[in-house]
């Protein structure tokens, strides 16, 4: 209920916006079945539980947290990739969760996503064209042949392709140019909305920044609004707008970049950005770093109260009960944490 | 970004994307026979059985089916090399002529019946939760029962004809087909690519039938070879215990259940179609291991 409150709040600080992707107490858990004939569920991988945040359009949300935390299930239930349990996906003031999956393909032109992996996300028996034209075919975006093989060679021109290239296997190109094929596919009909899974976690450092180059140029020439799931602090900080951070399945954090960056305030966002390492020596050395002790909990039977009490520098014993709510400790910046 | 203009194309790459080049195949034989002798041989072997049986109307010497009383039961000679029957009949026509019968009917067969058991498994395994469940637990039932008994059974129920033949061992292996490729399908389910693809709106047949299917063709190809072979031994047993074709129509199993039913048979009745049924069913074997292991992906096998 208070979730849903501060939902709300949220909507109210910036009222002359309306959202594009609006995402209200959704909770995406995964049951953990025993037996085989007769499977019973012995308990749930709480993977997204209960989080709320919005994207307006034309912005950049950033979605940063550790292995496991479960970002990524978030970025696939936003375009419900995996069905949520419960909650609602708001996309352009309609609620996702509630069409038929005849429905929810026609939308799917309007939305995108781009893997983390270019090796796994391209089906390597099928051309570079092939895969970027099926979009077209499928939501009948184009009006003939000519026109079909235009549009295809566009993409790949957009992409920073050539149009030679769309009769080429995936396995004649590069990790970076597969991935560009990986944006031209998400591109085809011409969404509004792109989820980037850690689109460069797995290219080399120097493909890495052409690619976020190219993300941003994409973005500005199409008016995009992404949700960009990554770990590297770095990247995230280069492009997003807001950010916000995730903790075994929950928001702890949201605020401005600059913001986040400058003046975190949830202790687990302060653990993890002292753990970005410095550029300069001696920075570096006389610096204060914060170390969590321990691993991240299991989701399946996560601590009671607040998540990260079990590693959190400053808990108390309230901590153990009580769960936090988000809360807007500064403008435009909200955090879980009963202690700020 | 530049990009190297000769790109290199391994042998498994390339039968990957085979029906892109036609050229290919011949390019792919030569280096599989370069890399796997003993499998290429078997595989020629196989090739001049099929060439035969093909072109039995000009190898074979004679007419199959004319009986000639003059030269009942002759020893191989000069003028029948395989010997004749006791209708005076050449063996060697028969063989022949019984081998054309026996792959027709074994290849026919285990197209359908690997055919639609590849798309059972296919489905079902895509489909998962109730679907595959029920699927799974109906295969069991019919792996349960020896694929030869089912075979005859069913022979014996239909009535013996090739159809009712070909249907009779297509419907043993449709268990096989649909547990192999059911497997294949419920990794190539969890790739990215298949998830790519519902995430730009496709429905599911078309990601069953351009980014699952396609990815099962190796396993089809290695199932392919190796129920042919069974496909002729359940032939030739049905043949032999007269659930088969019915004479006077040559098939290896019906020239050894003749030659049988004889108080003493003589060596070349037995010999030749034993010999030929031996040698198919080896053949098909080797060379489907060697397919096999060139088509492994696992075992970074080339063909």
């Amino acid at each position: 209920m208070t979730q849903q409150e501060t939902a709300s709040e949220v909507l109210k600080n910036d009222a002359n916006i309306t959202p594009l992707v609006d995402l209200r107490n959704l909770k995406v858990h995964f049951p953990i079945t025993s037996g085989i004939l007769f499977a019973r569920t012995v308990g749930h991988v709480k993977a997204v539980d209960d989080v709320s945040l919005h994207i307006n359009p034309g912005e950049t949300l950033g979605l940063v947290g550790e292995s496991g935390s479960g970002k990524t299930t978030l970025g696939r239930a936003a375009l419900r990739l995996v069905e949520p349990t419960a909650g609602e996906v708001i996309f352009d003031g309609e609620d996702l969760t509630k069409l038929s999956g005849g429905e929810m393909r026609h939308r799917r032109r309007q939305m995108g996503i781009v893997f983390q992996d270019p090796y796994g996300s391209l089906n390597p028996r099928m051309t570079a064209g092939s895969m970027i034209g099926e979009p077209l075919k499928i939501h009948k975006l184009h009006s003939s042949k000519a026109d079909y093989k235009k549009q295809i060679g566009d993409l790949l021109e957009i992409v920073g392709l050539s149009r030679a290239m769309a009769d080429r296997y995936p396995h004649e190109f590069s990790g970076g140019q597969r991935q560009r094929i990986g944006v031209a596919r998400a591109l085809a009909g011409k969404p509004r909305f792109l989820v980037l899974d850690e689109p460069v976690s797995a290219l080399d450092v120097s493909i890495q920044a052409q690619l976020i180059n190219l993300l941003q140029d994409l973005q500005d020439e199409f008016n995009l609004t992404y949700l960009l799931i990554a770990h590297d602090l770095s990247v995230v900080r280069h492009i997003s707008d807001r950010i916000a951070v995730m903790y075994l399945g929950k928001v702890v954090e949201i605020a401005n970049y600059k913001d986040l960056y400058d003046n975190p305030l949830h202790p687990y966002t302060q653990a993890l950005l002292s753990a970005i390492p410095l550029p300069d020596r001696t920075l570096e050395r006389s610096r204060e770093r914060i170390i969590l002790k321990g691993d991240i909990p299991s989701p399946r039977n996560p601590p009671s109260g607040c998540v990260f009490h079990t590693r959190c520098p400053i808990a108390v014993e309230e901590c153990k009960t009580t769960i936090p709510t988000m809360r807007e400790i500064a403008p435009e910046h909200h955090a879980a944490c009963i202690q700020l | 970004m530049p990009m190297e203009s000769t790109l290199k194309t391994t042998g498994s790459d390339a039968l990957k994307y085979m029906g892109a080049q036609p050229l290919r195949y011949a390019k792919q034989f030569r280096s599989f026979a370069r890399k796997r002798r003993f499998a290429a041989f078997w595989l020629v072997v196989v090739g001049i059985l099929v060439f035969i049986s093909i072109a039995a109307p000009i190898v074979a010497p004679d007419d199959p089916n004319v009986p000639d009383f003059k030269k009942v039961t002759q020893g191989p000679d000069s003028s029948n090399f395989f010997g004749t029957d006791f209708l005076g009949r050449d063996v060697l026509s028969r063989v022949i002529y019984g081998g054309r019968s026996s792959l027709v009917i074994a290849v026919t067969s285990i197209i359908l019946g690997i055919g639609l058991g590849s798309l059972w498994g296919m489905v079902s395994g895509y489909m998962g939760g109730k679907t595959d469940l029920i699927s799974q637990r109906l295969l069991e039932i019919l792996m349960a029962i020896p694929g030869l008994i089912l075979a005859m059974m069913l022979a014996f129920i239909l009535g013996a004809s090739t159809t009712t033949l070909i249907m009779a061992i297509a419907f043993t292996r449709i268990a096989f087909g649909a547990r192999v490729i059911r497997s294949v399908t419920l990794s190539v389910r969890e790739t990215a690519y298949v998830e790519a693809a519902r995430s730009i709106g496709a429905p599911t047949w078309r990601v069953m039938v351009f980014h699952v299917a396609p990815q099962t063709f190796a396993p089809f190809l290695v199932l392919f070879t190796t129920n042919v072979g069974i496909a002729i031994l359940i032939e030739s047993a049905l043949g032999f215990i007269g659930l088969g074709i019915a004479p006077p129509t040559a098939t290896w199993g019906n020239m050894l259940g003749e030659a049988a039913s004889h108080l003493e048979p003589f060596w070349w009745l037995v010999f030749f179609p034993g010999l030929l049924i031996t040698v198919t069913v080896l053949s098909i074997n080797l060379a489907a291991d060697g397919l096999q292991d060139a088509l492994d992906p696992r075992g970074r096998g080339r063909i």
